[in-house]
């Protein structure tokens, strides 16, 4: 436990940084939530190191709740993602532009 | 002697933190560039590892065991599912970007604002803000302990909203998959009222030609005709 934690903080600012950047530059809409995972996964570490460095247990509460919301956020993008891919078939993100204005 | 066992554990939690942050970076790094989406999500996998890895060496382990359960045994063969069900494990198109010339601008900016984050790690004192009031992590009892006390007390409410979201998950992706599942089935219906019935009738050449496009649908057509008389 002697990792100082601004090391966590830096790598977890690197994740969360790959995870937007993949966000931006995929097409595919499963791999682009793979990415949101990834910044919140980033964000869980930071969350768990800040609970360390404060000697406070609410960061890990909150890590917590934000598995739960990532499952159910998971889940619900997730049939979006069969709802529409079964009513056009290989649909990138740039084909589903129906709702720009 | 104790002097010899802390210089041990030092060393031990530095490579365990050397071995999270690689796989974490790799993992990411796989999940943006693989062109296959199911390389992608073994990419994922290899990225929750590392952070569950770092969760452990953060005393974080009831945390880490769920990371490993929940997203690794859960979300990501929910991801796999997804994609073998859609069948798009393809590889991705690369069209030409919109904004290639402004590739090395997002280069250097992400450059530099690396360079300040490493500066600011090594001279800032980040963990400021007052503490709240839901325990303290050192102390006596296990993590597991400390984390249900507090999430049972003082965030007993929130756990309850949390049981709401994850039942309206549920049923949400019920509605928005069988809505969809129910209109082709009964177009599926109205085909195979319209389609003439299977027997010897059917050409050996056009049979092949259909198995080359969509296979299951006619198993599937075959397979409700088959009880018939």
């Amino acid at each position: 436990m002697s990792v100082p934690g601004p090391w966590y903080l830096v790598l977890a600012a690197c994740l969360f940084g790959i995870g937007a950047a993949g966000l931006l530059v995929r097409r595919n809409i499963l791999v682009m939530y793979m990415c949101i995972e990834l910044m919140l996964n980033a964000v869980n570490l930071t969350f768990v190191t800040f609970s360390r460095m404060l000697n406070d247990v609410g960061g890990q509460d909150a890590v917590f709740f934000v598995l739960v919301v990532a499952a159910a956020e998971v889940v619900v993008g997730l049939g979006i993602i069969v709802a529409i891919y079964r009513r056009r078939s290989g649909a990138t993100a740039d084909d589903i532009s129906s709702l720009k204005g | 002697m104790p002097v010899a066992v802390t210089a041990l554990a030092n060393a031990s939690a530095w490579a365990v933190y050397a071995v999270g942050a690689a796989l974490v970076i790799g993992g990411a790094a796989g999940v943006v560039l693989g062109r296959n989406p199911v390389h992608c999500a073994l990419a994922l996998v290899t990225t929750i590892f590392g952070i569950a890895l770092l969760f452990i060496n953060q005393g974080a382990d009831f945390l880490a065991a769920v990371q490993i359960i929940v997203y690794a045994g859960a979300i990501v063969i929910l991801f796999l599912f997804v994609i073998m069900l859609l069948g798009v494990d393809r590889k991705e198109s690369r069209e030409p970007e919109k904004f290639r010339a402004l590739t090395p601008v997002a280069v250097v900016v992400g450059v530099v604002a690396l360079a300040e984050l490493l500066v600011l790690a090594d001279v800032h004192y980040w963990a400021t803000g007052s503490k709240e009031t839901s325990g303290a992590l050192n102390g006596p009892g296990t993590n597991v302990e400390k984390l249900g006390q507090s999430i049972f007390t003082g965030y007993l409410l929130p756990f309850e909203m949390t049981a709401a979201l994850l039942v309206i998950a549920v049923v949400a992706a019920v509605v928005l998959v069988r809505r969809a599942q129910s209109g082709q089935r009964s177009q599926g219906a109205q085909r195979r009222a319209q389609a003439p019935p299977p027997g010897p009738v059917r050409r050996p050449d056009s049979g092949q030609a259909v198995t080359s496009g969509r296979a299951p649908v006619r198993q599937e057509s075959r397979q409700s005709g088959a009880p018939q008389p």
